[in-house]
Parts: structure tokens; sequence; C-alpha cells
């Protein structure tokens, strides 16, 4: 099972810094989620995209996870060589995360 | 309880207007407010106005205006708006230009001003946030210097009986809590009403964001209507507690899902959103459906505001290049791959001088960089891109012409190439003490 079959994302961008949400479809995968989808392996996935802190935050009562991740959007998104500058894609890829069915 | 109800006319600058027009005539709300001014977009209506001083203020202004005062005054909803950006009150003669123009009488129209604080920024002892230097750091670069006014000079010009308030740079929040504020008398250290306030202002700000905009994903996400997709409307109870809804008809949807996603939309710390208002806490927020198109936001509350207020930067940060050229069928990508080499060791034996280069496979690895990619399939087509910075428009134009050349002179089977060079105003932000910072407003009338 991929993240994206038990929740949903969206990013957002403020200067060099990306968070992203991953918000449960239904409120009883929280906690699977929670368990599965830590600081650590978001910051391995964006590897060499993300280069500062990845900090997670927890909302129980929305269901939902918020990452926010230091120096994410190469220099800041008004001086970002990238296509896409503000990171907005980063929530799509958050979803192919592998999550532990256990 | 009584209720307001306000709309949310647009997310962004170049946002549809239909919707907006919608809202005005069949949204059955009290208030209309259009959040249109992104980061960057106040540095360059600066460097507008520096050309000429009766511009600098949103290049839609008039068009959004001319489509929605009608309804507007007809039904006696009232306009709140950072389309002012760095000329508020150029933007107030304007909107009375629009209003003589359709016949329409009885408008008073409020310039908010005092967000610019340049002038203070460069008399010294200010750092900047992000990189701890002094702004001194940045001489000769900088653009323009704007503080996040907040609330107090918006509610004040409803209070004197403004129909139109238009302003410069605010929180965004801050054009949907004014109305709040105004209409229901909440203290200015009512904490915790500001907090909810400013949850409405938050799942507003970007209109279309919480209606189903930028949440369909065909499948499991899917949203009816999108071509049609109706802005959204917050119902406000005089204790904070409010609906988000939309008009009846439209496109899009207004579920818990849409919702939870535009409230952690730009938020860092879920329990302090700061605000030159309150330190708004969303983080014991919770969502309920309660009808269709309908859901209850319960839960926000607030602790005091921050004695500084933010500052938003703007400066001069050199030039950017780039190039495009697409390659499709067998081993396109192999032929993107060798173009984006070529491309590489011209430019350095021909000594472009850049600080940083860019080279993508648009298809491929340009979003995400090569390690995300390798577990997808090879697609039919790509585009190779190269973007790099330099000190100088001159040597930011000769990167896309290196990308151009690819024409004749690289691999089989270039097609559409496409060149670009543009100086970059970019963003950065500062913290000044609130006293420093001194709103204005004037008023005109029609």
């Amino acid at each position: 099972m991929i993240l994206r079959d038990i929740a949903h994302s969206r990013t957002g961008d403020k200067g060099d810094i990306s968070n992203i949400s991953v918000i449960a479809f239904d409120p009883k995968d929280y906690p699977a989620i929670a368990r599965s989808v830590t600081a650590e392996k978001v910051k391995a996935l964006f590897k060499g995209i993300v280069h500062g802190e990845v900090k997670r935050y927890e909302i129980p009562s929305l269901g939902a996870l918020n990452f926010v991740m230091q120096r994410a959007l190469g220099g800041g998104v008004t001086r970002s060589l990238a296509l896409d500058a503000h990171g907005k894609c980063l929530s799509s890829a958050i979803l192919e995360l592998d999550i532990d069915e256990k | 309880m009584r209720t307001i109800r306000i709309g949310s006319g647009a997310g962004y600058s170049g946002d549809r207007i239909e919707p907006a027009v919608e809202l005005a005539e069949k949204g059955d709300i009290h208030y209309l407010s259009f959040e249109c001014l992104a980061e960057r977009t106040i540095a360059i209506a600066q460097q507008a106005k520096l050309n000429d001083p009766s511009k600098g203020y949103d290049p839609l202004l008039a068009e959004r205006m001319r489509a929605v005062l009608g309804p507007c005054h007809a039904k006696g909803i009232k306009i709140l708006t950072n389309m002012g950006a760095a000329n508020p009150a150029a933007a107030a003669a304007m909107i009375q230009g629009v209003a003589r123009e359709l016949g329409l009488t009885g408008l008073k129209i409020a310039a908010v001003a005092g967000d610019d604080v340049l002038d203070e920024l460069k008399k010294g002892g200010y750092s900047i946030t992000e990189s701890g230097e002094p702004v001194a750091s940045l001489a000769g670069k900088l653009v323009s210097a704007n503080a996040y006014l907040g609330i107090a000079p918006l509610v004040e010009a409803l209070r004197n009986g403004a129909d139109i308030v238009v302003t410069g740079r605010v929180a965004d929040p801050a054009l949907f809590l004014a109305p709040l504020v105004h209409e229901f008398g909440w203290a200015m250290d009512d904490w915790d009403k500001l907090g909810k306030g400013t949850a409405v202002g938050h799942l507003l700000e970007c209109a279309g964001q919480v209606t189903g905009g930028y949440f369909a994903d065909p499948g499991p996400k899917t949203v009816e209507g999108l071509a049609r997709l109706g802005f959204p409307i917050a119902e406000v109870g005089e204790d904070g507690s409010f609906v988000i809804t939309k008009v009846q008809g439209s496109g899009g949807a207004v579920t818990e899902s849409t919702c939870k996603e535009q409230l952690l939309y730009e938020i860092h710390d879920p329990a302090a959103y700061y605000t030159p208002d309150v330190v708004a806490d969303f983080s014991k927020i919770t969502v309920r459906q309660a009808g269709p198109d309908r859901v209850a936001v319960t839960g926000a509350s607030g602790r005091p505001r921050p004695d500084d207020l933010k500052v938003s930067v703007g400066y001069i940060d050199g030039y950017i290049g780039e190039g495009q050229i697409s390659y499709a069928g067998p081993n396109a990508v192999a032929r993107g791959r060798l173009a984006l080499s070529i491309v590489a060791e011209r430019l350095k034996s021909t000594n472009v001088a850049t600080s940083e280069l860019r080279f993508d496979l648009i298809g491929v690895d340009s979003i995400h960089g090569p390690a995300l990619a390798a577990r997808h399939p090879e697609p039919y087509e790509v585009r190779a891109r190269i973007a790099g910075r330099t000190d100088s428009m001159k040597e930011a134009v000769r990167i896309g012409n290196e990308v151009e050349t690819l024409y004749t002179n690289g691999p089989a089977s270039g097609g559409g190439a496409f060149k670009s060079a543009r100086q970059v105003v970019a963003m950065l932000s500062a913290l000044m003490p609130r006293g420093k910072v001194v709103p204005t407003i004037q008023y005109v009338e029609v």
C-alpha cells in the first residue's frame, strides 16, 4: 500500500520553506499514517531537494500531519531556477511513500 | 444568532473574474474580499510606480471593478481588497473613475496606506530574517519594503462608512477579519475571536482552493463541475463559529477534505499562525459536513498578537536566462540528455558567466530530480531545459541562445525551442517594531 491509497496532500510555500500536509481520507487510518510517515522518511524521500531540517506537526483533530521543510525551494520561490519554483508538485511525490500495514 | 456572509472574490492577482460576479449576484453576501497581492507582486508594483507615479496598483483592478461594482452597489455589498499594491491612493482614484463610468453614485472609497516602510528600513539597525545579515548588505539593490498591516485601519475605514476599502500590503486574513470585527464589535484583544476570524480569513483567502480547486485528482478526489468552480462564502456567527459554503449550483465542492487541505496550506506550526492581529491556533480545529457543500468549522483560538510586524523586502537579485527544446519518439530521452550536455559544454567553452546553472529533462526529472524519477518508465517525449543565474541581462540572453542554436547544431529532430531572459526581483523579510509603522486612510467619494 502507498500513502495515496489512504491520504491526500497539499503543498504550501513561504520563501525557501515548503510545507506539506498529509491528511487521512478516513480518520481511522490516521494512527497508521502517523506511525509510518516520519520526518526522517520524508527527509530521505526528498534527499537532493530538501537541504534543511524537516519538522513534523501532528493535528489529530483533522487526522493530519504537517511537514515543514527548510531550504526546500532552491533558495526561495522568488529566485529559484526550478521549473516548479513553488514546489507545488511535492505533495504528489509524498503520496508515493510506502505505508506499513501492520 | 446574527450571522455575516463574506465571499472571496479572488485568490491571486490573475484569478478568474466570473466567480466573483456570481458571488455578488447570487451569493447573498454582505462583504466581498479580493486577496490579490503575492509577496513579489508589491515589489514589481513599486517598480511600476517609480516609472509612472499614477501606476503601481493591480493591473486587473479596473477590469475586476467593472465586473462587480454594479451588482455590489445594487445589493449594498462592501468590498475589501489589497489590489492597491504599491499605490492604494491611485487605485482608489481608478475605482472612482470606474464607478463614474458605470453611472454609480453614493460610494465612499477608502485607501489604506502606510505599509511602505522602505525609508525606515534603510535607516539601519534592521536585519534580514532569513540570513541574519544587516539590511545594508542589500544596499543599492533594495526595491521595496512593506510591513504587513493588521485590521485596525480597515475597521476604522468601515466604521467611517467606506463601501470599498483598497489597501497595499496587509495580512491576507485581515481582508476577512476586519468586516467581522466591525460588524460584531469584537474587541481588538479578544484573542479567541480574532483567532476564529483568522481561520475564516485563512480558509477564504485563496478563493477556489477551498471549493475544490487545486484539489481534484480523478479517481480518489473527483470534483464535479470544476470548469464552473464557484468561489467560497463564509457564514460567520457573532460567537466566531462559522460554515464554509458556496453559491448553490456553482461547480466544485465544499467538503471536510477540501477544508482540511486549505486549513494547512502555507501553515508551519498549526498552533502558532502569526498575523499582525493575533497568533492564531488551528491545532485543535475540527470540521464537520453540515449539509451539501456546507462545512462547519470549530475549535480555532488565539493568543496575544506579536510586538513586531513582518516586513516584506524586495530586491534585485540578478538575472535568469532560460531555454527549452523538445524531443519525441524513439530514443527521445537520450537525445534530450545529449542536448543538455552539449549546452553545458558550450556555455563553458564560450565563458558565459553564471553563478548557478540547472539542467532538466522535462517529462523525466525536472520536478523532483533523478532519484524519484527512476521509479517510473521512460516517456514518449521530453523537453530539455537549461536555466542559469547571471549578473547581467547580456549574459542571461546567451543561455537561451545556446539552447535555440540546438536546432541546427544539436541532436536530431529538436523542435519547439523557446528562450527567455528576465531580471529577478526576489523577496526576503525583516521584523519591525509596530510603533514604527503608521497606517493612513484617505477617502474619495462618488
